[in-house]
């Protein structure tokens, strides 16, 4: 008996699946939008998001050499003529010269560059008497991020010339070759490598994030919007006026919506592999298992809410609400790190961390189910309680 | 006939909130009846459809389908019932067969049976030709054709109507009593209509339930309605007066043998008065203020005259209490009808 409806539920649930992705397919405008949605999506913060430091190009700099000499020798030549030799090989900048910090003001104001370098007037003299020469470097604080990113090759590329100007004396005045002379000024090798070969950019920490999202929010804004809709049209009343477990309806609304989402979901990842160079490290089945895990994880949350909500705009509304702060708090765009201690609290409440999280390292890290036991049964837990949540809510509000 | 009841509704009652809905209503109605629910708008009749078929559950009392009952055997009356609701039960992306088809399935019945339900159903309505159309593109008539057949896929024993013709332009109108009238002789289906047109109730019911303010104000057979109020000594006048002045009509409604007072128009006025000398009491009072009397009808009670004659009383109640405004009844009393 209790077989025989469990088969009746899920067969009705799909046949509602199935009609619901029949208007869905015939609706152009909608499906137009459901492909151009993750497109967008991925365009924007795959292009506008900066990959590493290094994408830096062409980036105007003016630099003003107030250098006055020092027994008749100008050592700031030197150092624009190295500046310069390396410039052209990764061609980061292009150089104006300036006469003065108010000249360089100015050129920032007029947006004819976008930071400036100063060469200091006694750089020879300090040099020549034993001091450190000064080179200062001028940012538009109106460009924080610019400005920082400006800052920090500049430094490196200032830090690189002094290493390579000391190793040189050092070589020079202790007679040593120069690979030890490079051993006193700089003792340390430092090495970066990542825990997997290959390169890495920011994207690849942003792909699976964007993935776990696009398809939580496809599930959770559909859903209630879907149900709502059906409501307030009045075909609602057809489905709950026949002999059907109230259950199947919901279930085959879910099951429509997923679908929806996973498509969404797939086509972030083609254009992510082909179009943004992402590779997926591990297995692409675990990828989509924990997309489903997470849309499980919460879909509960999208049922309570709609059977609160009265009409298919408040739905809506309710769900944008959550999911806005969701996107930001659950690391999908910025580490959870970087977050001020009562953020990291409340996202660790958030199953889209989770997801985001154990996507990331199936993807990136190529991890396996042991390697991310904690977050599935994070999720698991999640989705129950969830779920045990919303289905006699559900069943209640079906007949207020 | 048979005697035998197929629904029992006892003291059914839905509140929400403070606001009560339908208020402790009981009837019954008979095997392959034609049960009329008439009242105005938000008398309830649409909260007690809803709760007869399972969609809404009661806060009190209880209804029995079949000798199922509604809240502890929904499923069982769920499989009994057909419902064509206000709105439109059908997906505008759909076909029609794929919306028949669609719900057709959900009731469980074999493929095979489906099909031929489906092709005689669409056949009976004269939408064969469109079987194959999507029903966002069919007229408001075709649509509610649809909307009725839709209900009839599982065969119902029992068939709730609510508002079937509303929005409908005359011709289909028409059409639709006159399927809803086959469907009762063919198939001897029981069938629940509300509906807040007198004539339409008239038509097409058995026996009429008079619903308003969630009560159930009188309930008979519409000729035993009609002759409650013409045999209990009722007067019921059309007057045409050239002068009409809010003043005469609250002069009229303020005469101890008027029960109700409605202004047709500019110059009519429809009056319902009780007792041997309300003829001659409503003309002298007229008279009297100099109104000038073009014509007068002596008419024949309808229902909506019934309904008049058994809400009236409320009606007046509240003009009573906001007597500064002596239009305020008559126009109100006209609006609740329409």
């Amino acid at each position: 008996m209790i077989k025989m409806g469990a088969k009746h539920m899920m067969s009705n649930s799909l046949r509602i699946a199935w009609k619901d992705l029949m208007e869905l397919f015939r609706n152009r405008m909608g499906l137009v939008l459901l492909i151009l949605m993750p497109l967008f999506m991925m365009a924007m913060v795959g292009f506008i998001f900066p990959s590493s430091t290094s994408s830096l190009s062409n980036v105007p700099i003016a630099l003003a050499n107030e250098d006055t000499g020092f027994g008749g020798y100008r050592l700031s030549s030197t150092f624009v003529m190295t500046l310069n030799t390396i410039n052209e090989n990764t061609g980061m900048m292009t150089i104006a010269n300036a006469s003065n910090l108010d000249d360089i003001r100015e050129m920032i104001q007029t947006g004819n560059a976008e930071g400036g370098i100063i060469i200091s007037s006694d750089f020879t003299s300090s040099i020549m008497n034993g001091q450190q020469g000064t080179i200062t470097i001028i940012t538009d604080q109106s460009n924080p991020q610019m400005s920082a990113m400006i800052q920090t090759v500049l430094n490196q590329v200032f830090e690189q010339m002094g290493t390579a100007l000391a190793q040189q004396n050092i070589a020079e005045q202790l007679g040593i070759d120069p690979s030890s002379a490079l051993a006193v000024v700089k003792p340390y090798n430092i090495q970066v490598q990542g825990s997997i070969e290959g390169e890495f950019s920011y994207f690849d920490f942003i792909a699976p994030g964007i993935m776990a999202m696009t398809v939580m929010m496809s599930v959770m804004t559909g859903l209630p919007a879907a149900i709502s809709q059906e409501r307030e049209v009045g075909t609602l009343d057809g489905m709950m006026v026949a002999p059907i477990n109230r259950l199947s309806v919901i279930l085959g609304k879910t099951l429509a919506q997923m679908a929806r989402g996973i498509l969404q979901g797939v086509l972030i990842l083609v254009l992510a592999i082909a179009v943004f160079g992402v590779t997926v490290h591990g297995s692409i089945f675990l990828v989509f298992a924990l997309l489903l895990l997470g849309v499980f994880s919460f879909v509960g949350l999208g049922v309570v809410l709609t059977s609160f909500a009265k009409d298919q705009e408040t739905a809506v509304m309710m769900m944008t609400t959550i999911m806005f702060p969701m996107m930001f708090l659950s690391g999908v765009f910025f580490p959870i790190e970087q977050m001020p201690w009562f953020m990291q609290s409340i996202s660790k409440f958030l199953p889209l961390t989770y997801v985001a999280d154990s996507l990331r390292k199936v993807m990136v890290l190529g991890a396996d189910i042991p390697a991310i036991s904690t977050e599935l049964s994070i999720l698991i837990i999640f989705g129950v309680v969830m779920t045990a949540i919303a289905v006699p809510v559900f069943k209640r509000a079906m007949t207020r | 006939m048979e005697s035998k009841s197929m629904i029992e509704v006892k003291n059914l009652t839905k509140k929400f909130g403070d606001f009560t809905a339908v208020d402790n209503i009981s009837f019954d109605v008979k095997k392959s009846e034609v049960f009329g629910l008439l009242g105005p708008n938000g008398a309830g009749k649409t909260t007690t459809i809803r709760m007869l078929s399972t969609l809404s559950r009661p806060t009190e009392g209880t209804a029995t389908i079949g000798g199922y009952d509604i809240v502890k055997k929904d499923n069982k009356v769920r499989q009994l019932i057909g419902l064509v609701s206000e709105k439109m039960i059908m997906y505008d992306r759909l076909t029609a067969e794929e919306n028949l088809r669609f719900f057709g399935k959900l009731y469980n019945i074999p493929k095979s049976t489906l099909n031929e339900r489906i092709d005689e159903l669409l056949e009976l309505v004269q939408l064969t030709k469109w079987k194959d159309s999507k029903v966002g593109t069919f007229s408001t008539g075709m649509k509610q054709r649809m909307n009725v057949v839709r209900a009839l896929l599982n065969m119902p024993k029992v068939l709730f109507l609510d508002e079937p013709t509303l929005g409908l332009d005359p011709q289909s109108t028409v059409e639709v009593r006159e399927f809803i009238k086959k469907i009762n002789k063919e198939n001897e289906t029981t069938i629940i209509l509300t509906t807040h047109m007198m004539n339409e109730a008239d038509i097409l019911c058995d026996r009429i339930g008079i619903i308003d303010h969630g009560k159930i104000a009188a309930l008979d057979t519409p000729a035993n309605l009609k002759n409650s109020i013409s045999g209990a000594n009722t007067t019921i006048l059309i007057l045409e007066i050239a002068n009409l002045t809010p003043d005469l009509i609250t002069i009229v409604r303020y005469l101890k043998c008027v029960e109700t007072i409605s202004q047709e128009n500019s110059t009519h006025i429809k009056i319902h008065a009780h007792g041997d000398d309300a003829f001659d009491s409503i003309i002298d009072a007229i008279r009297a203020k100099k109104g000038n009397i073009v014509s007068m009808q002596n008419i024949k009670p309808t229902l909506e005259d019934v309904f008049l004659h058994i809400t009236g009383r409320t009606i007046r109640d509240k003009a009573d209490q906001k007597i500064q405004m002596p239009n305020h009844g008559p126009f109100r009393a006209q609006r609740r009808i329409r």
